[in-house]
């Protein structure tokens, strides 16, 4: 495979899982649950910088990266394991960067306003590493298993 | 009753209100004109692109007259429902009207030529430059929210039709810088457009945030707050169809030359 594919596989799913991340979290924990707001008073202002720049970026990315992802299945370049590993990468990612960076050391928003926010900050991050790891794992396994296979089958079975 | 008709005529805000709603509905007057014109002699105007630039047009000036425009000198939350059909909506809805396209379909050819020319002049090549249109844009935003510039626009007519003007054209030379839908001599690449568009689309969540937290001169912090939460969400939506637009064409440009050469044909059909 085109090596100009096997990056673009990675990054359209990279993308995406980001912007999809970014959109649950904004759609079940703000909208829905209404664990944490739309503004913190405390928020510094570099925060908000921040928070704007990677809201802007992620809602272009869920859209750009399904764009790549089309672009890549016309290509007949599909390569589904591997994509998975982005989006699963994408979404661990910006995860541990809401968890750490926006929520700990911007301190833009908490998760949420309860006295034993120890524990949802664990369970978020946790989650966040996790989800990285599964990723790791799969674009880590892929790069082992294509050395012996050489191409992806999803070739063969995107042409049928 | 002759006194109320005076006061209703010289009434600066009903004044205001005609003067900006004047253009648009000679937009929509000069459009369908041209229409019926160019149908003559070449093959029919798509019917979506004149839907567009009616519907874009309604956008705008139900934001420039009638009772939203009333209530935006009063209520904050009208003002931003108004900043979103003048600024955004209005503008993307009548830019896929393609009204350049059709003038220039329309026009004698040695008019054409002319309007060509002046398109190509270095001022309106550094006006639509993505950077430059997103800094009148969202720049401009920026300087009415966060100066004085809000509580003044409602004292002085002049100053609330320029800056309505404004906001309506940054809009406009915006999208067109982002988006291909009418000829551009010189279109930017797809990565500066990208690059520049993920720029603006943060300013303008940066910019809401800060109106829901730092208030507008003259702005009650109710009002900004629902009105910044709605600058916020309804330009997602807005800024969600540039995106879609501009990746897709994106797409289409980007297609693999097989595919090109096969679907030719048909393409051109």
């Amino acid at each position: 495979m085109d090596n100009k594919y096997r990056k673009q596989n990675l990054w359209s799913g990279f993308l995406f899982g980001m912007g999809f991340i970014a959109f649950v979290d904004e759609a079940v924990f703000h909208q829905l649950l209404q664990w944490h707001h739309f503004y913190d008073r405390e928020t510094t202002r570099i925060g908000l910088i921040s928070d704007g720049l990677f809201h802007a970026f992620s809602w272009f990315a869920t859209i750009g990266g399904l764009f790549m992802f089309a672009d890549l299945r016309r290509r007949n370049a599909v390569w589904m394991r591997r994509w998975w590993g982005g989006v699963w990468l994408g979404a661990g990612a910006f995860q541990l960067y809401d968890g750490i960076i926006q929520h700990k050391l911007m301190r833009l928003h908490q998760i949420r306003y309860v006295n034993n926010l120890l524990v949802y900050d664990v369970i978020w991050n946790l989650t966040g590493a996790l989800m990285l790891v599964i990723g790791l794992v799969l674009v880590k396994q892929l790069q082992q298993g294509s050395q012996r296979e050489g191409e992806p089958r999803k070739r063969e079975r995107a042409s049928t | 009753m002759n006194a109320h008709l005076h006061n209703f005529l010289f009434d600066p805000i009903v004044v205001a209100q005609w003067i900006l709603a004047f253009p648009f509905l000679l937009g929509i007057f000069v459009y369908a004109l041209a229409v019926l014109f160019s149908n003559r002699k070449y093959r029919r105007w798509p019917l979506l692109r004149t839907f567009f630039w009616l519907l874009g047009s309604v956008c705008s000036l139900v934001a420039v007259i009638g009772p939203l425009a009333s209530k935006a000198y009063v209520d904050f939350f009208a003002h931003m429902i108004g900043h979103l059909l003048l600024g955004m909506l209005g503008p993307l809805l009548m830019a896929l009207g393609a009204p350049l396209t059709l003038i220039l379909r329309t026009l004698p050819i040695h008019l054409a030529r002319r309007l060509t020319a002046l398109l190509r002049k270095k001022l309106l090549r550094m006006i639509s430059d993505p950077v430059v249109a997103a800094l009148l844009n969202i720049g401009g935003l920026w300087i009415l929210y966060m100066t004085n510039l809000y509580a003044m626009m409602h004292e002085y007519t002049i100053l609330h039709v320029l800056i309505h003007l404004h906001v309506f054209l940054a809009g406009y030379v915006f999208t067109t810088a982002m988006i291909e839908i009418d000829p551009n001599p010189h279109r930017a690449s797809y990565t500066y457009r990208m690059t520049v568009l993920v720029s603006a689309l943060a300013a303008h969540c940066i910019l809401s945030k800060y109106i829901y937290a730092d208030p507008p001169q003259g702005v009650l912090r109710s009002e900004a707050e629902r009105g910044g939460m709605l600058m916020f969400y309804g330009g997602d939506v807005v800024d969600a169809l540039i995106i879609l637009i501009l990746c897709l064409q994106w797409y289409r440009a980007s297609r693999p030359i097989k595919v090109v050469t096969a679907s030719k044909s048909s393409n051109e059909m």
